[in-house]
């Protein structure tokens, strides 16, 4: 056994509890896009729970692909996402806001589990 | 001018490198010569624009903003477990609000950093950019917290301005 | 094969969350919803090809990744202009002297 193969081993385990982390976030956000009650809310399930989700899939992407040109793109990838991510999610809420969508501001509280909140 | 040209020269370069790592060709003739001839083309058109200043080029300051990333994402992923715990609980149990946060100092950059962190951080997104400060709206009330508001926005100041700001 | 697997969950994972967000743009009651759900599915497709783009030894797909990226968000803010103006003409000078006689009109 050398070190090399449990440097490899290490790496993948990294890479590979980034990566499920990652989809468990993309995947809670797009779920919470479906229940949360209005348009304001929906905004921090989808646009920002992505931007993690997506940031930890790539940096384990990365751990994976070792030291080559294609993790230098990846981490481009990321920058781009890091970036525009913010500035998307706020043009979105600002148009939504000056075209006179009224966000809903009390306690949303469903009576039954299974009701989705899209009935508000 | 002089200042003007050296945010120039540090354009092209970072431009040519970018150009040289996206397309991972060191040397072959019609391409690289494509290449040079993008760089030029950009290069004319921002300083047609005039856009070529320390905010198009904000590579001087890259070492505090990298240590503020770097508390920023903390800060992200904190708050990230909080949203997805409150948006996955069996029963939905959120009280979405709007807050202001008064914003007076600081240069264009430090607040287009702040409000990006503000939206970046999840359970918060700014709505609306106002004459004194920002119009935010949080996903629930344990969100909207005025002290680490203000935190934030000191720490993004000093990143974006110097220690001074 | 541990990463292949690993893979494979992931990108089944984010298929999962790429139908609730279609769901989402079915369902969506206002315009603003729908955009949104665009602009996550955009960050989920890139997200997708990436991974499989690894998965498979095709590393020249990042180059589209990267572009969908851009595209994704060009495409959102467009979308936001036209609906907000009406037209994709506008220029930026144009579009703070409307903004101006929209404040004063809400």
């Amino acid at each position: 056994m050398d070190i090399a193969f449990f440097i490899e081993l290490g790496l993948d385990i990294a890479s590979a509890a980034l990566m499920l982390t990652g989809a468990v976030f993309l995947m809670a956000g797009a779920l919470g896009m479906l229940r949360l009650p209005d348009f304001y809310t929906r905004m921090h399930a989808a646009g920002v729970t992505d931007t993690l989700g997506a940031e930890l899939i790539i940096i384990g992407l990365m751990l994976q692909s070792g030291w080559s040109l294609v993790t230098v793109k990846l981490a481009l990838l990321g920058l781009f996402i890091f970036l525009t991510s913010p500035t998307a999610t706020h043009a979105t809420a600002n148009a939504a806001y000056k075209s006179g969508l009224k966000p809903l501001l009390q306690r949303f509280r469903p009576r039954s589990p299974d009701d989705n909140g899209g009935a508000s | 001018m002089g200042r003007r040209l050296l945010y120039g020269v540090i354009l092209t370069l970072v431009l040519a490198i970018v150009w040289l790592l996206l397309s991972g060709m060191w040397w072959h003739g019609i391409i690289t010569g494509l290449g040079v001839a993008s760089v030029i083309m950009s290069i004319y058109m921002a300083a047609r624009f005039g856009v070529i200043d320390g905010e198009t080029v904000p590579f001087t300051n890259l070492v505090r903003f990298g240590s503020y990333w770097g508390w920023l994402g903390g800060e992200i992923f904190k708050a990230n477990i909080d949203v997805v715990k409150l948006s996955l609980a069996p029963d939905l149990n959120i009280k979405p609000v709007m807050t202001r946060v008064g914003v007076t100092e600081g240069s264009d950059l430090a607040k287009t950093t702040f409000a990006n962190s503000i939206t970046l951080t999840p359970g918060t997104v700014t709505v609306e950019v106002e004459e004194g400060g920002f119009l935010i709206h949080a996903l629930d009330e344990s969100f909207a917290d005025q002290e680490a508001f203000i935190d934030m926005g000191k720490r993004a100041t000093r990143a974006a301005d110097g220690e001074a700001g | 094969m541990f990463v292949t697997l690993v893979d494979f969950a992931v990108l089944g994972m984010v298929a999962l969350g790429m139908a609730f967000i279609l769901a989402r743009l079915f369902i969506g009651p206002t315009l603003y919803d729908r955009v949104l759900a665009v602009n996550a599915f955009g960050t989920k497709t890139v997200i997708f090809l990436v991974v499989f783009a690894l998965m498979v030894g095709e590393p020249a797909a990042i180059d589209i990744a990267l572009l969908y990226a851009l595209m994704n968000f060009i495409a959102t803010i467009a979308i936001l202009k036209f609906f907000r103006y009406r037209s994709l003409e506008v220029a930026l000078s144009q579009m703070a002297l409307r903004r101006a006689l929209d404040g004063e009109d809400d």
